[in-house]
């Protein structure tokens, strides 16, 4: 398979990534070389083959739904770009 | 000191020889020397780690040690510390100061060890060179010239060039057991679900896992032994009783002797992991390394691992996709990096994230992107997840007919910084013996066996049944009793 230029700038978007025109074509030239190594998947018949999705075994647990921690808003606040009011503040979105 | 082991560092210790001031003060010393020119350090601050140092002193002095008490330890720069900034190797991270510590973190502090810096490694851990850091490539001490492999560089690099005793890392693909090899140094990935992940920068969620680097497999078990065990805030930790890792690493295999310590051993040895691809050089050292163990009176068993050669592309769908999800949440807005100029919400997401990853990282978000979306969930994500159990049977089916598989770490010894930097899929490459583990979840480790041309190390590969960390460090220990090969040091840096 081969990415066209307008897929590339649809998968930036997607992930929220500003590209370039540049970029772009230098990402779909490397894009395009990491597909053809992927590719190798589709040759193989997996029918009948189980998805693995986690390491065989494990089984997820679940806790009793009470409080745990304290809260440390401040804390984890202290590493934001910008707060107030123990809000974190964005570029307005509702006009 | 620098060269010693770290029983030795803790009988140093408990009989007054040094102190865990003067044991911190000489690496600082020691990294304030040379780390400007390998690069293995993100983050030093001495004045954290000589506090810490006292603190364990006093602990000495009142009888109250364990064995990793007043002991150095470099971290990766991928657990989040308290108080220290942690980066994971990207400018997103720049300015984050970790607001609490990380589960193994915790476990170090409270066996009394001291945090010795933070250590250079691939952006968000996706590399197999340590190029990708945004704080600029690691040097290997054996050749300053070459990479130190990926992405725990930084901490493979310290432990060769004696900046520091023991070091931890991380490994989703190879990234502790191949940095070992390239660098000369012994590195561990336990059994998916060992050692917990919180506080641990997530980069794929179902494949990471959290262990030692060191110089030796003694080491790895008295470092394991912290780090390993249940943490109720990582869903996918195992619950299992507690284990000794150290606790018979002399006790020869069962069928064993004096003479014969590994005798009734079986050792598989993949097919698939000596074809095409691996240097002459790097398949002599490990032959070698075989006829070593046959000495000691393991046996050869050859196996066959047959769909071993999809794991690099299955990899780098699985791998991608999750990274893609647990990257999302690097906006600008909770912590990290923001950009300093957006017109509104979306175009800050988009600037910040365009000036704060790096290429590598922005390529595996872009692909796992795409794999996860819309349409091609089935034909990439799906199908790589069938691949990969196909993957993990070949394993169940070979541990019917020997104990632990053996192979090359790499392909090849560690390479020009550079070299391969152009072409993600031939660095891709350099993880192919190694990413199978990840994606069965099987314990896997690195060992020095020797030097290809230029005396660049050799790293054998081991990979062990599920748990079964205890035999593989006992198993190594038996051949580094044997050999010196990982006492070996590289030649530019003095002691």
């Amino acid at each position: 398979m081969s990415l066209s230029l307008d897929e590339v700038r649809r998968i930036a978007w997607l992930a929220r990534i500003d590209t370039s025109d540049a970029e772009a074509e230098a990402m779909r030239a490397q894009l395009n070389d990491i597909f053809d190594l992927i590719g190798q998947l589709q040759r193989v018949s997996t029918e009948g083959v189980e998805p693995m999705t986690h390491a065989e075994g494990l089984t997820l647990r679940l806790r009793e739904d009470a409080v745990s921690g304290s809260d440390e808003r401040k804390l984890h606040q202290s590493v934001a770009p910008q707060v107030e009011a123990g809000l974190y503040l964005v570029p307005k979105v509702i006009e | 000191m620098l060269n010693a082991s770290l029983k030795e560092l803790s009988d140093a210790l408990a009989q007054k020889k040094i102190s865990s001031v003067e044991l911190a003060q000489l690496f600082l010393d020691r990294i304030g020397r040379l780390n400007g020119e390998l690069n293995a350090f993100i983050t030093v601050d001495a004045e954290k780690s000589l506090a810490q140092a006292r603190t364990a002193d006093a602990r000495i002095a009142r009888g109250d040690a364990q064995p990793l008490t007043g002991i150095p330890v470099a971290h990766k720069d991928i657990f989040v510390a308290l108080g220290w900034r942690t980066t994971c190797g990207s400018k997103i991270l720049s300015n984050f100061v970790g607001p609490y510590d990380a589960h193994v973190i915790e476990r170090f502090n409270a066996a009394g060890a001291v945090i010795l810096g933070k250590t250079n490694m691939d952006e968000f851990a996706m590399g197999s060179s340590s190029e990708t850091s945004f704080y600029g490539p690691v040097k290997n001490p054996w050749d300053s010239s070459c990479v130190p492999g990926g992405s725990s560089g930084g901490s493979a690099a310290a432990i060769a060039a004696r900046l520091a005793p023991a070091a931890t890392g991380t490994d989703t693909g190879g990234s502790i057991r191949q940095p070992a090899a390239l660098s000369g140094v012994c590195g561990i990935k336990p059994t998916y679900g060992r050692v917990s992940r919180y506080g641990m920068i997530a980069f794929a969620s179902s494949l990471d896992q959290g262990g030692p680097l060191a110089k030796s497999a003694q080491d790895l078990a008295l470092l394991l032994n912290v780090m390993a065990g249940f943490d109720v805030r990582d869903s996918t930790s195992v619950e299992r009783s507690a284990e000794d890792y150290a606790l018979d690493l002399d006790q020869p295999w069962p069928d064993g002797s004096t003479a014969k310590p590994l005798k009734g051993l079986r050792i598989g040895v993949p097919k698939e992991h000596f074809g095409e691809g691996l240097a002459a050089e790097v398949e002599q050292a490990i032959e070698t390394a075989l006829k070593e163990f046959e000495q000691l009176g393991a046996r050869r068993v050859p196996i066959s691992l047959p769909s071993s050669g999809l794991s690099v592309p299955a990899y780098y769908v699985i791998a991608p996709a999750e990274a893609s999800s647990n990257l999302a949440r690097f906006d600008g807005v909770r912590y990290g990096y923001r950009a300093p100029e957006y017109r509104d919400l979306a175009d800050m997401y988009c600037k910040t994230r365009a000036q704060g990853f790096g290429a590598e990282v922005k390529r595996r978000i872009l692909i796992g992107t795409y794999v996860l979306s819309h349409g091609y969930y089935d034909a990439y994500y799906l199908k790589a997840q069938k691949i990969r159990r196909l993957i993990a049977q070949d394993f169940v089916e070979a541990f019917k007919q020997c104990d632990m598989v053996m192979g090359p770490t790499s392909p090849t010894v560690a390479f020009k910084i550079g070299a391969k930097a152009a072409d993600p899929v031939q660095m891709y490459l350099n993880d192919i013996y190694t990413i199978p583990a990840n994606l069965a979840g099987l314990p896997g480790m690195s060992i020095p066996c020797g030097f290809g041309q230029g005396r660049l190390p050799v790293g054998l590969h081991i990979v062990g049944n599920y748990f079964a960390e205890a035999k593989m460090l006992k198993v190594a220990h038996q051949y580094q009793k044997a050999t010196d090969w990982h006492l070996r040091a590289p030649a530019g840096i003095q002691p």
